[in-house]
């Protein structure tokens, strides 16, 4: 019912659709853009799966309706790599500190870590941690991850 | 889960939000951040028909100083206000809380106004609030009030405001002098809400004399809590008599609605809550007779 024209601009493209006022900023990228690579964990704001970047910060898509993001520039996972495929350096330095398994949570740790070095270049190992803590891991651990920042931050 | 079906309003002003707040009902709820509101959609914890966005309006947002407070906007969030240099050097305790609120990715969205809306009993902005004496603006097409902290939260998730009333504001007043102040919390990981907490604000007189002190208690009871009778007992007395852990076991003295769940049960949580305003007080006094800070 309601629906409306949300217009947006997502990895740099114009894009457009018709949705419901409750479609979360998330359900419009995996639906309506086809951007399956943010991934839906808890749909309540816990487990940081569905963390995108909203103008340049590190949000929860799922904690926000896609009508509040009309007009917005959101960047997903898929516009972290190079036009050329070259992994950015925080998906290279992930892939070298084994800082992953099975993947779901990747795309979240991806953009909050892309977040996180873009205010902070050089953190602590306790500012590592602290940013990390919005973000779930079930299967990989989390040592990889932490160690997988730190390289990140040394080849930025 | 996904929230249920609503209308979505986004309101060109404030006036505009309580005109629209005034013919919708209850069947309409403000949205501001939605960090708190979104979870409860999608848990179906809440049903609105409609949502009236102000997390957008220009007049809600910003940090002024205004004689003796400062004000801050209802619709600044939680990331603004931990990085903004006005308010880290005139109210301190409200830098050092926030990044006790939740993780960053919610920091940029939520807000000042919706925390001390949502009164969570275990909000720290509301217990900072508690602690300085800040003062909480409201507008409804009846005019506009101020309302105390101390007299704002009134329950789980209640608080003194009437139905289509916005919080537009919150003004913390600026200490001066020798100030310290400290805040503790225990969570069982950094970022979950606390099992407790608390925040702690000290004033000495030139002769190490209590002159103020504002204890705020989060996690502690069904509301964010005041611990006047620990703050009355240290008021005018030298520091050099008091005792953290004496402090710390007054201020649990006086709750009597401390939350049982599977994150802890009442005696737990008061026994951690005591020790957490000891190490908050001896944090604040340090800061109060070792550091030359002024607003």
């Amino acid at each position: 019912m309601h629906e409306r024209t949300v217009r947006m601009k997502v990895n740099g493209q114009d894009t457009a659709a018709d949705v419901e006022p409750r479609t979360t900023l998330a359900d419009f990228l995996r639906e309506r853009c086809g951007l399956t690579g943010t991934h839906l964990g808890c749909e309540h704001g816990a487990c940081g799966a569905c963390t995108v970047l909203l103008d340049g910060a590190a949000i929860r898509s799922c904690l926000l309706f896609a009508v509040q993001a009309a007009g917005a520039e959101v960047t997903t996972v898929e516009g972290i790599a190079a036009a050329s495929g070259e992994l950015s350096p925080v998906q290279a330095a992930l892939r070298d500190c084994h800082g992953l398994q099975c993947g779901f949570c990747t795309p979240g740790f991806v953009m909050s870590i892309t977040a996180l070095l873009k205010a902070n270049p050089n953190p602590s190992d306790e500012e590592i941690r602290q940013g990390l803590s919005g973000n779930f891991c079930r299967c990989t651990g989390y040592q990889g991850i932490v160690n997988a920042v730190r390289v990140a931050a040394d080849t930025t | 889960m996904k929230a249920a079906s609503f209308d979505y309003h986004r309101p060109e002003s404030v006036d505009g939000a309580t005109r629209m707040l005034a013919e919708l009902g209850e069947d309409a709820k403000i949205l501001a951040g939605g960090q708190s509101l979104v979870p409860m959609l999608a848990l179906r914890l809440a049903f609105f028909d409609h949502l009236v966005d102000i997390s957008q309006l220009d007049e809600l947002k910003g940090i002024e100083r205004r004689g003796d407070d400062v004000w801050i906007g209802a619709a600044t969030t939680d990331a603004v206000i931990g990085d903004d240099e006005q308010i880290s050097s005139a109210v301190p305790l409200l830098t050092r809380a926030t990044p006790f609120v939740g993780h960053f990715q919610i920091r940029s969205r939520g807000t000042l106004g919706g925390s001390i809306a949502h009164a969570d009993p275990a909000g720290e902005y509301p217990a900072v609030a508690l602690a300085l004496g800040a003062s909480v603006e409201a507008v409804s097409p009846g005019g506009r009030r101020t309302i105390p902290a101390t007299e704002f939260f009134t329950g789980v998730w209640e608080t003194a405001l009437e139905p289509g009333e916005v919080l537009t504001g919150v003004r913390f007043p600026v200490w001066t002098g020798r100030r310290g102040f400290a805040v503790q919390e225990f969570a069982r990981r950094h970022g979950d809400f606390a099992i407790a907490g608390t925040v702690v604000a000290v004033a000495l007189d030139s002769h190490d004399r209590v002159s103020r002190c504002g204890i705020g208690l989060l996690g502690l009871g069904s509301t964010p809590r005041r611990a006047s009778k620990a703050e009355a007992a240290v008021v005018g007395r030298s520091v050099a008599d008091l005792t953290g852990d004496d402090i710390g076991e007054l201020a649990m003295s006086d709750l009597d609605d401390i939350p049982s769940d599977l994150q802890g049960s009442a005696s737990y949580r008061s026994r951690v809550g005591a020790v957490l305003v000891a190490r908050a007080w001896a944090e604040a006094i340090e800061e109060a007779t070792t550091e030359a800070t002024n607003a």
